[in-house]
């Protein structure tokens, strides 16, 4: 395999391994634990390390595990007291439990060999030197083992909980009444994170980190109403990503992990402009039609009031119907040359007139929004 | 139920707050089979009571029994009907999930709905008139329809005691009456159900059981018997809430 290829591969395993437990991060509103924990776990990597004195022992990740659920249960502990809101909480805890991690490597900079660029940056392009060997034959970069266990562990628990993930996420407290421990499943989720964390920053980076938990999930949120759709989406955009951003990083020659991650950025900003059912420019487009629509069923309940009345000429004349329902005049225009192509209203004698599926279509409309509850 | 007439009792059961109590040294005894309303004016306590009896927040003191047990060993049998509010409802899913989640406990932990449960979770929204709704997003759902979806969601529960937060919070006069006559037709099943409910006006004709509740119990019993203007009084007069009766 060519290292261009691993690079890739491996890019697209912790892709995929981030944006699973990263859904649940979304739909549970705690985007920005990601980003806690993705820096706190170094605190738990570097006391593991000071116990173990070994970079490559699997406590590592235990230790980074067990960081990750202290990070979430300190910034729970601050918000429960109702002093503090759940984003300053996070903004205490982080900071606090990630600078000690620099400071102790700081001050040891010399015997300890984790150095804090690496940490946050990561770097991808190094990642097929590290190779694992079994029985003394070279099988392949180690990182695609470590994230594909990692990926494994993940998609055993999202597909095993799949029901409890929902109904914790959706309504606890009914998931509390019918048994299903929201916190416990709270928990081990957050210790999915930490653990993915762990295994993905070795390589990637704990920014890109972020970017594979949080981008891929909001995307594939624009695009789905299934949550279901919305894993297996977020994972292929999640993976896209990856292939994008290292395309783009050979290409102009610049840092694999900022391309990746700049990737995420635009993937999700061009979905959010143009996602068929949620994207912005069809919000616009439907806001623009439905005040048209809006605005014909206004003057035809305006026309339908009105009709017969004593001051019909004025509430209806054709030059002085727009004081009455006060619009511009080149948008009244346009409402009244459709209406009058829909053969909804007609002209006499200079009032305008319903046409009997004109008052057919307002009776209609306003009975369907009166019932609309 | 043997010669157990209560079928839930709420003994001395205070509840805060962090240190401020809201509710205080409650008793209680819902009898079986009751249609019961517990009114009383805002921030009388009426949600906690209820999250309180489901053990959804800790009581400081007290406890409850259902049937004599502990909830744990009845949270199959109890249903519940959160205030619509409480839940997200841009969260990807479709009416039948929302309701299938009824159908949660009964399976227990790994397994998944099957044919059965959705068959149940059709039925059920057949009886709160939203069958066609089916597939439809919940976040395209007014306020009456999300109502009706969280009541199905407690009818496929099957249970024997139904709590409800409010539902008739937010909805139109239509959907209140479909809900009342469902209500109704689960008491003459013999369901024991205990509902939120804000509307004075409307407690006579809708329930046959009531509680008066402000922080602590005022009065509870029969309707025709308890809900008198007099005790009316004694439970709203320290808000100085006008009483639109």
């Amino acid at each position: 395999m060519s290292p261009d290829l691993e690079i890739q591969i491996i890019a697209v395993i912790v892709a995929v391994a981030c944006s699973l437990p990263g859904v649940f991060l979304v739909l549970r509103k705690m985007s920005m634990m990601s980003d806690a924990i993705t820096h706190t776990i170094l605190l738990g990597i570097v006391i593991a390390f000071f116990l173990t004195e070994s970079l490559t022992s699997p406590l590592l990740i235990v230790g980074a595990a067990i960081m990750g659920v202290i990070t979430v249960f300190l910034t729970e502990v601050l918000n429960n007291t109702k002093l503090v809101s759940e984003d300053s909480a996070i903004g205490i805890v982080f900071p606090l439990l990630f600078s000690i991690a620099i400071i102790i490597i700081s001050k040891y900079a010399g015997s300890v060999h984790l150095d804090t660029d690496s940490v946050l940056l990561g770097e991808l392009a190094y990642a097929p030197f590290d190779r694992l060997e079994l029985f003394g034959r070279d099988i392949g970069p180690k990182a695609i083992y470590s994230m594909g266990t990692i990926l494994i562990i993940n998609l055993i628990f999202i597909i095993g909980f799949f029901k409890e993930l929902k109904i914790v996420t959706f309504d606890p407290a009914l998931a509390t009444i019918l048994g299903f421990m929201p916190s416990l499943i709270h928990y081990s989720l957050m210790t999915l994170v930490s653990v993915t964390a762990v295994g993905a920053f070795e390589s990637v980076g704990s920014i890109l980190v972020i970017a594979f938990m949080i981008g891929p999930p909001i995307t594939a949120y624009l695009l789905t109403d299934d949550l279901k759709f919305m894993i297996i989406l977020s994972a292929l955009v999640g993976a896209i990503n990856g292939v994008l951003g290292y395309q783009f990083a050979v290409y102009f020659d610049v840092s694999i992990a900022g391309s990746m991650a700049v990737m995420t950025g635009v993937v999700f900003l061009l979905v959010f402009v143009f996602a068929p059912k949620r994207g912005l420019v069809t919000m616009i487009r439907r806001r623009k039609s439905q005040r048209f629509e809006f605005a014909e069923k206004s003057l035809l309940f305006h026309v339908y009031n009105h009709e017969g009345d004593s001051d019909e000429r004025v509430e209806l004349g054709v030059d002085t119907i727009q004081n009455h329902v006060n619009w511009d005049k080149n948008f009244l225009n346009k409402i009244m040359k459709t209406l009058k192509e829909e053969k909804k209203v007609y002209i006499e004698d200079g009032i305008v007139k319903l046409t009997k599926e004109g008052r057919d279509f307002a009776i209609k409309s306003y009975e369907e929004i009166v019932s609309e509850f | 139920m043997k010669k157990n007439d209560y079928i839930i009792k709420v003994e001395d059961m205070t509840v805060a707050y962090s240190t401020k109590p809201v509710l205080w040294d409650i008793d209680l005894d819902i009898p079986k089979g009751v249609l019961m309303a517990i009114v009383g004016p805002n921030g009388a306590g009426k949600s906690t009571l209820i999250k309180a009896m489901l053990d959804l927040i800790k009581p400081v003191s007290g406890k409850v029994l259902f049937n004599g047990e502990s909830y744990k060993e009845h949270r199959k049998h109890i249903g519940y009907v959160p205030q619509s509010e409480s839940v997200d409802w841009d969260f990807p899913a479709n009416v039948l999930d929302v309701v299938l989640m009824g159908r949660y406990g009964e399976l227990g932990w790994f397994k998944r709905p099957g044919k059965k449960d959705k068959d149940l979770a059709i039925d059920a929204l057949e009886k709160v008139g939203m069958k066609e709704f089916a597939d439809r997003q919940i976040s395209q759902l007014s306020g009456g329809q999300q109502q009706r979806i969280f009541l199905a969601r407690a009818l496929v529960q099957d249970a024997d005691i139904y709590f409800m937060d409010e539902p008739f919070k937010g909805v139109d006069a239509k959907t209140e009456g479909a809900i009342v006559e469902l209500l109704k037709e689960l008491k003459n099943r013999g369901k024991t159900l205990i509902v939120v409910h804000h509307d004075l006006q409307t407690v006579p004709e809708y329930f046959d059981w009531v509680v008066l509740l402000n922080r602590q119990i005022v009065k509870v019993g029969p309707v025709e018997e308890v809900f008198t203007d007099e005790n009316l009084n004694k439970t709203y007069k320290s808000t100085g809430q006008i009483l639109k009766r």
